[in-house]
Order: C-alpha cells, then sequence, then structure tokens
C-alpha cells in the first residue's frame, strides 16, 4: 500500500475559458485528516467534485490507493471506497432517518435491484442503521421524518448516512458549516472517531475546527495551492495571511 | 404527523380488502365492457405512474407500449392462434423490451429531455404501426378472437372475460405495490429525492431507473394487451400520442405518487369520456383540457392525494 491514499496531478478544470481549478498536484496521506482551505470561489468545492468525479477534469490525473480514477463514473469511485458528503446538507428529505442510513446500509447488502421482496426484508439492517444513528447522537430522531429534523442534525444523519458505507475515505465539504457552538463540537468528535481508521479530507473555514483536527493543511487561492503544511506552518505563512485579505482571523474574513 | 402516517397506513389493507370484494360483485351492477375498459386503462395509469411518480420520470410515450403490446397480442391470438394468456405474456413482453430500448436511449438525461426522447421514439413506433402491413394500418387488427383462456374457459362471455381482465389488473398492481415497496424501491425514493447523493452512496442510478422503465413498459404493455382481447381490436388510437397524454392526465388527475390515485384517476376520465361522448360530442377534448388545467393550477394533489393530505390533517386535531 501506498503511503498516499490519493493522489492527483495537475488536475485542472475550466468552466468556458475561466479557470476554476489549476494544475492542483494534492497528495493526501493515509490515515490523516486534511484540510482543504481558501477563500469562497477558490475550488474547493470544484475539487472535490473533481475528485469524486461529478465533473470530468480538463486536464491532469487522479489516482486513488494507486489506480488512476480519472475517467471512472461517479458511482464506482464511491464503491472503491471515496465517498463525499454535501456542501449543502444532502439528506433524503422525505424519508426517515432510520430509511435514510439503511440507503446507505442497502449497498453493501446487495439486495438493491429486488424489485420482488417486501420492504420487510430490509429489517435486518435495522439495528446496525440504529447503532449508526446513536453514534451520532441521533436515536430519538429514527422514526422522524427527514425533512422535519432541525438543520444540524440533518448534517449529522449525512455523515452517519456516509459511514455506512464504511468507506476507506471520506471526503466533506464544510460539515461545520450554519452550525451553532453545540453542533460544531458534536460534529468535530464525530469526525474524530471517524478518522480513526480511515482518511478524511475536509474543506472547513472555521480554523479553530482546522487547527484542532487536521493533521495537514493545502490552502487553495483562486484555483492554485498557496501553501501547504501542518497548521503552525501555514497560519504564519505570509502569503495565506495576505490571501484571507489581511485579517488575522482566517474565518472572519471569510464570514 | 408519524402515528397518522401509520393510522393511513394501518387501513390500506382494509381498503384494498373493499376495493376487491367491489370488484368482484362489480360486475353484476355495472355494465362489464365499461370495467374492463376502466381496469385495462387503470393498470396502464398506475404503471405509467410507478416511473413518474415514484422515480420522477415524466414519459411522454407510454402509449408505443400500450399499443405495440396490443399489435403482438392480437396478431398472436388472432393470425397464429395463440391462446389468451400466451398474447397477453407476449404481449408483455414485446413492450418490456421496446421498454427497454426506449429506456437505453433516454434515461441518461432527465426532465423535458426525457419526455422529449420517449415522445420521439413513440412517434417513430406510431409511423411504424401506420405504415407497415402486420399491423393493418388505418384499419387497425380487427377480428381478434377472446379464445378459450387456458383452452378451457371461453371469454366470449363478459362476465368471464370481466374476471380475467380483474385477475390480471390485480397481478399488475401487485407487482406495482410490491415494487415500490421493496428494497428496489428504496433506492428509487432515494434516487427521485436526491440523485447526486444516491450517486454519490454508489448506485449507479441509470441502472435502477432502466429496470423501473422496463417494469413500467411491460405492465403498460399488460394493459393494452389485455385490451386488444376486451375489445378485440388493436388499433392506432393506442399508439397515438393523445393516449400518452391521457396517461398524464388520468394519473395526476387521480394523485400522483399515490398507489390508488392512477386507477380513480383512469376510472374518472374512462367515465366522463363515455357520459360526454353523448351529450357534448367534440367538445370532450375541450373539457379534458380544461381539467388538465385545473389539476395543474389548483389541485396538484389529485383526487386520491387531497384526500389523504384531509385525512392526515383531521388525524391532528
Ligand atoms: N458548474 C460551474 N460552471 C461555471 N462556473 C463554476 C461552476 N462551478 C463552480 N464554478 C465557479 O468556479 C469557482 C470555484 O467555485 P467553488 O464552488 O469550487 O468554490 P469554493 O472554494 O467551494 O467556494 P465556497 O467557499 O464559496 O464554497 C467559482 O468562481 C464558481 O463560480
Ligand atoms: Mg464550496
Amino acid at each position: 500500500m501506498s503511503e498516499f491514499v490519493l493522489e492527483t496531478a495537475g488536475l485542472t478544470k475550466e468552466f468556458k475559458g475561466f479557470v476554476a481549478v489549476s494544475d492542483v498536484n494534492l497528495k493526501v496521506r493515509r490515515g490523516t485528516i486534511h484540510a482543504l482551505i481558501g477563500p469562497n470561489g477558490a475550488g474547493k468545492t470544484t475539487v472535490f467534485n473533481l475528485l469524486t468525479k461529478f465533473l470530468t477534469p480538463s486536464a491532469g490525473t487522479i489516482h486513488f490507493e494507486g489506480r488512476d480514477i480519472t475517467h471512472e463514473a461517479p458511482a464506482l469511485t464511491a464503491r472503491r471506497g471515496m465517498v463525499r458528503s454535501f456542501q449543502i446538507s444532502a439528506t433524503f428529505p422525505n424519508l426517515t432517518a432510520l430509511e435514510n442510513v439503511r440507503i446507505g446500509l442497502q449497498r453493501r447488502l446487495g439486495k438493491h435491484f429486488h424489485f420482488w421482496r417486501s420492504t420487510k426484508s430490509l429489517a435486518a439492517l435495522d439495528d446496525q442503521a440504529m447503532a449508526l444513528l446513536e453514534s451520532v447522537d441521533l436515536a430519538q430522531f429514527a422514526h422522524t421524518v427527514t425533512a422535519e429534523m432541525p438543520y444540524g442534525r440533518k448534517r449529522a444523519l449525512e455523515f452517519a448516512t456516509t459511514l455506512a458505507l464504511e468507506p476507506s475515505m471520506m471526503l466533506l465539504d464544510e460539515p461545520t458549516q450554519g452550525m451553532g457552538h453545540e453542533d460544531i463540537g458534536r460534529v468535530v468528535e464525530v469526525i474524530r472517531k471517524a478518522a480513526a481508521n480511515r482518511t478524511i479530507l475536509m474543506v472547513e473555514h472555521n480554523l479553530s475546527v482546522v487547527a484542532d483536527l487536521c493533521d495537514r493543511i493545502t490552502v487553495l487561492t483562486r484555483g492554485s495551492i498557496l501553501a501547504e503544511g501542518d497548521y503552525a506552518e501555514v497560519s504564519k505563512n505570509p502569503k495565506v495571511l495576505e490571501a484571507y485579505v489581511g485579517s488575522e482571523d482566517m474565518s472572519d474574513a471569510h464570514h | 404527523m408519524q402515528s397518522n402516517m401509520s393510522a393511513l397506513e394501518r387501513a390500506t389493507p382494509l381498503i384494498f380488502i373493499v376495493l376487491f370484494v367491489i370488484g368482484l360483485a362489480a360486475p353484476f351492477f355495472i355494465y362489464p365492457t365499461f370495467l374492463m375498459k376502466i381496469l385495462c386503462f387503470g393498470l396502464f395509469a398506475c404503471a405509467f405512474n410507478l416511473l413518474l411518480g415514484y422515480v420522477g420520470l415524466l414519459s411522454f410515450g407510454h402509449a408505443a407500449f400500450l399499443g405495440t403490446a396490443g399489435y403482438v397480442c392480437g396478431w398472436m391470438v388472432r393470425d397464429l392462434g395463440l391462446t389468451p394468456e400466451l398474447g397477453i405474456l407476449a404481449g408483455t413482453l414485446a413492450a418490456g423490451a421496446l421498454g427497454w430500448i426506449f429506456g437505453t436511449l433516454a434515461i441518461r438525461r432527465t426532465g423535458i429531455y426525457f419526455a422529449m426522447i420517449t415522445l420521439a421514439l413513440a412517434q417513430m413506433v406510431y409511423f411504424l404501426a401506420l405504415q407497415i402491413k402486420a399491423t393493418g394500418g388505418e384499419d387497425g387488427l380487427q377480428g381478434v378472437p377472446r379464445g378459450h383462456l387456458f383452452g378451457l374457459i371461453d371469454l366470449s362471455d363478459n362476465i368471464a372475460m370481466y374476471y380475467l381482465v380483474f385477475a390480471v389488473f390485480c397481478i399488475g398492481f401487485f407487482i406495482i405495490y410490491r415494487t415500490i415497496h421493496s428494497p428496489f424501491g428504496q433506492i428509487l425514493k432515494a434516487i427521485r429525492e436526491n440523485e447526486p447523493r444516491a450517486i454519490s452512496l454508489g448506485y449507479d442510478v441509470a441502472k435502477f431507473k432502466l429496470l423501473a422503465f422496463v417494469i413500467s413498459a411491460s405492465l403498460a404493455g399488460t394493459a393494452g394487451a389485455t385490451k386488444t382481447l376486451v375489445f378485440q381490436l388493436a388499433s392506432l388510437t393506442d399508439v397515438h400520442w393523445h393516449t400518452s397524454g391521457e396517461v398524464v392526465l388520468m394519473t395526476l388527475l387521480g394523485g400522483l405518487g399515490t398507489v390508488l390515485g392512477p386507477l380513480v384517476g383512469a376510472a374518472t376520465i374512462v367515465s366522463l369520456q363515455s357520459e360526454l361522448a353523448d351529450t357534448v360530442g367534440s367538445w370532450v377534448t375541450v373539457i379534458m383540457g380544461a381539467i388538465f388545467v385545473a389539476c395543474v393550477l389548483a389541485f396538484r394533489r389529485g383526487i386520491v392525494g387531497e384526500i389523504m393530505a384531509l385525512v392526515r390533517r383531521a388525524g391532528i386535531r
């Protein structure tokens, strides 16, 4: 096994002449929590879309677990173990929390084309689904329709659904966005727990969360990598401070 | 909210039993041919609803499956002498195969593009039906004998024919109900609710949509083949885009994405058409159009959808 789970070389994405991601060489080390930060519009979500195959790169390659996945279908990349979350919470709003998690579990059960079976055949997954909900503190919402859950809880649910796939790598796009203090604390703990046996790449604007969680940080501005290192290195880098428009606190500059 | 949902769910088996009994008794009170027409269109609309209501795909070419199955069944029964049950089976399989072709070509498109491709393909089927000899062109396939079910039961008896149609409807309805409430149906719902998320969880959504499309097309074919036996005729009307539009109307009027809505919608439209045809003549089209507009503007949940919403609201108070 190579030291790096994920490697990109010369990754570039152009939208009609506008270069959103430019020559990005990103290496994510196995078992680490790696942050991708940068001001609004820097291209972070676009990088995620490229990595998870939701967009095709204009140039460059992506290797996951040593395999060239540049031209794979997004669902296949997910099945290989790299699963993403979305910047705007992505749940199935008219399903209950339990059913949401079960959608994740069903993938590995392999019965998903069985149209002649009753939904009752999925009950075997309920214990596992409950355990996942409990792991993100959502047990009491198990039978609530997701649309009726508070925002922070929806994000937690999305996280549990992703965990259901037992991915070897998770990509989290601003997991704490729009959350209050308490929710953030909870999410940080959940991420830390999830990181115990997998690699995480996360976009995050809240720098105390980044400082707290992340082993390595890549700073992206205008589609290119500006700096990379651990938190101490990056936060002292004058170029990085400048990119965040003279503010000491980068997260303040963002909002 | 939750307890009311399950109250509705608990009432579901009871509603089905009542409807089943009504279905058994109905031909002794109402003209069987009329009932058979409702059941055929009801199955057609239920099959269509599987796609629009549960996957969110608007097919505007479902008449192709209804009509093609009708031709295949009519031809096999009349010219090859197959028994009626084999005719229905052949029609179903033919529609399923055609559905696979349509689906493969259209499934990666969404929204209006999907509707347009299915419409275009269905128009090709229409022109083929108009041109080739085997379909009888403008005349259609006339004089299709109903024959003997399993070579035994004489279907020229309207009551016997009715029970065959009723059985076919029940089987088709059960398949759709089961599909909706299956592990596969759960993934379909997930795709309808949030397709990118379903992809990101590793599901090849195109494959799921295609299977749903083939099931829907097959059962639309079952309805078409059965209808051909009932009326002893397979004609261009059944492959015409009017029919594709009619099934949209039936489904919307009855209640999109509700299990029973399409049947209710089909019954309403078929009744209206037979009532109005005698009294207002060609104004039927205008009235249908007005109903369509009313559904889209003011009455989005459809008949069954509105009733369910009422029951739920009553439960809250
Ligand atoms: N599909 C698209 N078509 C055209 N331009 C796009 C598209 N997606 C993103 N962009 C542009 O690419 C740039 C990078 O966007 P991206 O969403 O990746 O930024 P981000 O770093 O995630 O920002 P934020 O912090 O606001 O989430 C933006 O200028 C955006 O307008
Ligand atoms: Mg973003």
